[in-house]
């Protein structure tokens, strides 16, 4: 995002980063995760799922900012997003389990 | 009471939100772009947020779409006969009034066969939550005209657009005694969860009234698709928490009025029979 004029406390924000997951057989294809996205990185994908329907894809992956508002508003349980430092520590300890 | 179980691992694989849904009944029979899937999304969002354990909850709901939502969520709930949710909800609350009890349903269900029984549990200011799903029309039936569709609106038994005026529903549960009424749509889904969460922790008969897109039966004959319907939700409405309910029409052309109305203190139906039967019958 580009300022006018440098806020004072940028150095300190720390950006939170997500990982989306999409349940793509439980998606209707309503569009309210892709239109409401507030930076825009979800698209309808080109195929279908198992009832007719095209669920989103991730189209700049690594720039989701965990808001969750997909999860939230999304009626059919069918996106959610984790922070991803919880995710990659996750994947680490499973790795190093197996 | 028992504690709700832990997730398996720091970051257990699924939807957050799976402890509390039947996973085996999902997808469900909303149609796509509807907003009941939403409100009730948000409705076990809140129940979760109140960390109260999940075997003191039950959801009871009547007939129609909104309705169906009895059947989806995990802790104990009944689907009742047409716009009987809240008597059957009063006998549950006045015969285990430790439980939190939700009456989830639709406009038609609570307003129009329901009325009575509303208005009579918010005399009497039941102890719960009632929510109110309103798509402005009978989806579930095939698109007839209901007691909240707007005026001049097209349905499949007003063609030529409707006469009537519909409720105001905030005005209604006020002047009936509701200790809590507000009011959200589906695009306000933080502000909507906070207020079921608040509404479950209120003592008193809560009533939420939320808007949401009926894409099929409504939007259709209406000329909405469902994103022109939440883009409506966000120009059109304007949050004012404490706002008189008389002023709380559904009227897009002006602007409907979204937040809490009142949250106010009443003697619930509980203390009321506790100070007047149950220490009488004692002597």
């Amino acid at each position: 995002m580009a300022f006018w004029r440098q806020p004072l406390d940028t150095q300190e924000i720390q950006i939170t980063r997500g990982e989306v997951s999409i349940i793509e057989d439980r998606c209707k294809g309503c569009g309210y995760c892709i239109e409401f996205c507030p930076i825009h990185i979800l698209t309808f994908s080109d195929h279908f799922n198992k009832k007719g329907y095209h669920p989103p894809k991730i189209t700049k992956a690594g720039e989701c900012v965990n808001c969750h508002y997909c999860e939230i508003i999304c009626p059919e349980f069918a996106i959610y997003s984790v922070n991803a430092a919880d995710a990659a520590a996750e994947m680490d300890t499973s790795i190093s389990a197996s | 009471m028992t504690k709700n179980p832990k997730p398996l691992g720091k970051n257990p694989v699924g939807h957050p939100l799976d402890d509390l849904i039947r996973t085996e009944r999902i997808p469900h029979i909303w149609c796509s772009g509807c907003g009941i899937g939403t409100v009730f999304s948000s409705c076990l969002s809140a129940i979760k947020a109140t960390e109260i354990p999940y075997n003191e909850f039950t959801m009871v709901s009547g007939i129609g779409c909104s309705a169906r939502a009895a059947g989806y969520i995990k802790v104990d709930s009944f689907h009742t006969t047409h716009g009987r949710a809240i008597p059957f909800a009063s006998g549950i609350k006045m015969a285990k009034p430790d439980l939190n009890v939700i009456v989830f349903s639709g406009d038609g269900d609570l307003f129009a066969i329901g009325g009575n029984h509303f208005i009579h549990a918010a005399r009497r200011n039941m102890d719960m939550t009632v929510i109110c799903v309103n798509n402005l029309i009978y989806g579930m039936t095939g698109g007839q005209v209901a007691a909240t569709t707007p005026a001049n609106a097209k349905t499949t038994t007003t063609p030529f657009g409707n006469p009537d005026a519909p409720f105001n529903l905030p005005l209604l549960a006020y002047a009936s005694g509701a200790s809590y009424v507000a009011r959200w749509t589906i695009l306000h889904v933080r502000d909507l969860t906070n207020a079921i969460n608040e509404a479950i922790r209120h003592r008193g008969f809560s009533f939420i009234e939320v808007l949401a897109p009926c894409p099929i039966n409504y939007g259709r004959r209406n000329k909405e698709k469902p994103l022109d319907t939440l883009k409506l939700y966000r120009e059109n409405t304007i949050i004012k928490n404490g706002a008189d309910p008389a002023i709380a029409d559904v009227d897009f052309d002006r602007g409907v009025i979204l937040g809490t109305f009142i949250n106010r203190d009443r003697s619930t139906c509980d203390d009321m029979y506790e100070a007047t039967c149950r220490r009488n019958s004692e002597d």
